[in-house]
């Protein structure tokens, strides 16, 4: 017993080591030269150099004009392109669950209390490019629970990947759906009006409960009983909580701005087959649009006017407008072919690259920390071996806040890559403080 | 996208009402200008010309030295290939809407039914045959779905034709068997029908096929009093049996594809594989029983199940050890309800094969695995006139299939 304890003993000291060392190292200069950048926030920089340290941007511009200190550490990249690290807005990686089927509204359920931080999906988005991710819920309830915004970093907990605002709050969306998806037998709706008045039942609730908290003023004789649905509601309906919701329709898009005007929340909408078709409307009600682009239309009667052309077609009425994957939808370590299919069909090459990175960290709130190389910022990028939307080009290597996430001359990276025996296999655990069974 | 989708359904309703019926099969000939030619016959050519006439290629040569009728159209185009060649998939039969009225590619109520015809279910007017015309789709082999131990029948057609006669090629190509999880059987009260196991699937294949061998004895039998009734089932079990359809074996674990082989064996029937995620851990064993292998969608869902091991390397390696080797769009249950050949290829062609490998898995080899290279697949003399146009890389993510033609017309010609 002694000696495991001992043997704990000697671990602990040597994983104090490692993270001090590994402290050291983010906080070291690190230099990326010779690497054509493309900072997303500003024009291409050909030849460009980005400076990191303690895991942000510390300088970032043209060769000449930024000096290197002589203590960095240079790491050469000659011919390759360094992108932001890719914006997901949407994905269903990490084997997490939402709401069950009891009722088609529970805004208290949060997919952070069911994600698989191995699963082999989150290799995947390193492989792909992704550094950010938002995971959500399904779309088979109005509303399905909290999404969770993650980071990929290394991962041993959920913990690990969450992003947190100063007071240590957890950053997260909710997710929403309406149209077919979202309808059953009761207590789900069985039409979309219903579907409305059952999402607008529950916002005016929020709102008495939240009027009820208000005049009481802290007054624990007249606060009423804590009620974690309310307070979800409530978060969305205060704007401290951005709705993503997903629609297909023209009229099921149209509805969610209605009631977005109604009741004053934030709200991305998603997925969009139809959005091509209300642009003019969107881009007058202000609300952004996280579009996925599939191989054709149809799989369901909502999607059967689903058009490439969405993402141009946004950019002209001046839609704010990212992508997103849906994976397993499409896959994400194909996330860069998204827009390059968006660009073939009639989008501006720079405002497809926008949608993978700053448009969508914008939707995502987290846009003063990622989507741009700017100084400041969280350095999270991603290594490409040419243009990011040409075919045979690859992502080289991953960076999140200055850590290799992803490298590709990697065996084990490489098999999550391409794909192979084993690549659907989560991540194995490594030996940490309790031991490898923990 | 859309809107002249529409519009262009609209003109061609006009020009169909208003050209007489000859008028229609008589176009004029077709000169097409390349700046590379993938003529798919030999090395690429540049700066040539394709001449069609009477639904046919008559002639591919340098610019100049071909001679351009008077009165023919002439287009042009950076890149000339092909019609492409979808290998394997249900358009056609699995609508784009995915609703019960449209999905017409599986009937789970027993588990092996070979008399299924294809062409009793395929809807020319299926909207995602335009759409993957419109990316160079000239002919697919298509029919019944994976998801039943025998599902059915698939078929060779064209991606153009008012009718099904119109489009057929062959009405038959192979009977489609499907190994593994996805041949369990489905449906209601699936947990007490057959096959339950793998075992079960396996055993039942072969009792059929041993039954289909009986069934042939007897009706070779002299005496003509001794024959069996016709029956439509064993019939097509029979045409397998004589080698005249080969069983299309969807498979995706290599345990399953290693099963697939034995049946082969045992029985001296021809297979083509189709799907084969885990094929590139019996290459040895495909090879030497001389077995095609129509690769899954490249980028088809690797997620947990029997495709959990799938690579977008598969192709190349099948390819690099000798095996023949087609892409397909396969099946999607959901979304995106079909694939586009021409993606799967070029993300394959951005995963270890060359242009030419790649578009070969999507012509002239797609075409032989099929049985169809006298017709379609390459471009030369007395070939259907199948052509794709491009204005770049066929495969770049930013280019654009800017024309197809089939049989010697011009049925696409929005750039998509």
């Amino acid at each position: 017993m002694s000696a495991l304890r001992r043997i704990a003993g000697r671990l602990l000291v040597l994983l104090a080591v490692l993270q001090a060392g590994q402290a050291a190292a983010q906080d070291r200069l690190t230099a990326f030269v010779g690497a054509d950048l493309i900072p997303i926030s500003g024009p291409p920089i050909p030849g460009g150099v980005v400076i990191v340290t303690g895991g942000t941007i510390a300088s970032v511009g043209p060769a000449a004009s930024t000096p290197i200190p002589p203590e960095a550490e240079r790491i050469d990249l000659t011919g390759k392109v360094i992108l932001p690290g890719l914006v997901d807005t949407h994905s269903h990686v990490g084997g997490g669950s939402g709401a069950d089927g009891s009722a088609p509204v529970q805004p208290d359920v949060r997919i952070l209390d069911s994600i698989n931080v191995r699963d082999s999906g989150l290799r995947k988005c390193r492989a792909g490019g992704i550094t950010t991710l938002n995971i959500m819920p399904g779309s088979g309830h109005l509303l399905s629970g909290q999404t969770v915004y993650a980071k990929l970093r290394p991962a041993n907990t959920i913990e690990d990947l969450l992003y947190r605002d100063a007071a240590g709050t957890i950053l997260c969306g909710m997710k929403m759906a309406n149209g077919t998806n979202s309808q059953g037998d009761a207590p789900f709706p069985g039409t979309r009006a219903k579907s409305a008045a059952i999402v607008r039942q529950k916002l005016t609730a929020a709102q008495g409960y939240r009027d009820k908290l208000r005049a009481a003023a802290g007054d624990p004789e007249k606060v009423p009983d804590r009620d974690l649905e309310m307070e979800g509601l409530i978060e969305v309906l205060e704007g401290r909580r951005v709705i993503h919701h997903h629609a297909h329709r023209a009229d099921d898009i149209m509805t969610v701005v209605r009631l977005k005007e109604e009741f004053g929340f934030k709200v991305v909408l998603h997925h969009v087959s139809e959005a091509w078709k209300v642009a003019e409307q969107l881009a007058a009600a202000e609300v952004p649009c996280s579009v996925i682009v599939v191989d054709s239309p149809g799989g369901k009667i909502e999607a059967m006017d689903l058009s490439l052309a969405t993402g141009a077609v946004l950019e002209k009425a001046g839609v704010p407008c990212a992508f997103h994957t849906d994976d397993p939808v499409t896959d994400s370590r194909l996330f860069l072919r998204t827009a390059a299919l968006a660009v073939r069909a009639g989008m501006s090459g720079e405002k497809a690259l926008e949608a993978l990175t700053l448009a969508g960290a914008r939707m995502l709130e987290l846009d003063r920390r990622i989507g741009s190389l700017e100084v400041g910022k969280d350095a999270d990028m991603v290594v490409l071996s040419g243009d990011p939307l040409a075919l045979r080009t690859k992502v080289l290597q991953t960076f999140v806040e200055g850590r290799k996430v992803f490298d590709r001359d990697d065996p084990d990276d490489r098999l999550y890559a391409v794909g192979g025996y084993g690549a659907s296999r989560d991540q194995q655990a490594e030996m940490c403080c309790g031991g490898p069974t923990r | 996208m859309i809107f002249s989708w529409l519009s262009r359904l609209a003109t061609l309703a006009i020009c169909v009402a208003l050209l007489p019926a000859e008028e229609l099969t008589a176009a004029p000939p077709l000169a097409i200008l390349g700046g590379t030619i993938h003529t798919m016959n030999g090395p690429p050519l540049f700066d040539g010309v394709v001449l069609l006439a009477d639904g046919k290629v008559q002639a591919v040569g340098p610019a100049g030295v071909v001679p351009i009728p008077a009165g023919a159209t002439v287009l042009k185009a950076a890149v000339v290939t092909p019609g492409l060649i979808d290998a394997h998939c249900v358009i056609g039969l699995s609508g784009h809407l995915n609703q019960k009225q449209d999905q017409d590619q599986l009937d789970t109520s027993t588990a092996m039914q070979p008399e299924l015809r294809a062409i009793d279910a395929y809807n020319p007017q299926e909207r995602l045959i335009e759409w993957v015309r419109g990316f160079g789709v000239t002919t697919m082999h298509t029919g019944h779905a994976p998801g039943a131990l025998i599902s059915g029948q698939t078929m060779i057609v064209k991606t153009s034709g008012k009718t099904v006669e119109e489009a057929t090629v062959r009405p038959t190509a192979m009977v489609a068997v499907t190994l593994g999880d996805a041949g369990r059987a489905a449906g209601k009260d699936a947990e007490k029908k057959s096959p339950g196991t793998r075992s079960k699937a396996v055993a039942m294949l072969r009792g059929e096929l041993v039954k289909g061998r009986e069934y042939l004895r007897k009706r070779h039998l002299a005496d003509a009093s001794k024959h069996p009734d016709k029956d439509l089932h064993l019939e097509a079990i029979g045409a397998v049996l004589e080698g005249h359809w080969p069983l299309l074996v969807t498979a995706d674990r290599a345990a399953d594809i290693a099963s697939a082989l034995r049946i082969a064996e045992e029985f001296g029937i021809r297979i083509v594989l189709d799907s084969g995620a885990e094929s590139y851990l019996l290459i040895e064993q495909l090879k030497g029983a001389n077995v095609p292998v129509i690769v899954h969608p490249t980028m088809r869902r690797s997620g947990m199940g029997e495709t959990e091991n799938l690579s977008f390397e598969t192709a190349a390696k099948l390819r690099a050890a000798g095996i023949s080797v087609a892409l397909q769009s396969g099946y999607e249950s959901y979304v995106p309800k079909a694939r586009v050949v021409l993606f799967e290829a070029g993300v394959a062609a951005a995963n270890g094969l060359s242009l030419e490998e790649a578009l070969a898995a999507i012509t002239i080899d797609a075409a032989r695995i099929l049985g169809i290279e006298e017709r379609v697949g390459s471009l030369q003399p007395g070939r259907d006139g199948d052509v794709a146009l491009f204005d770049g890389d066929p495969f770049e993510y930013t280019t654009h299939c800017i024309g197809t033609v089939v049989n010697g017309e011009l049925v696409s010609r929005e750039a998509r």
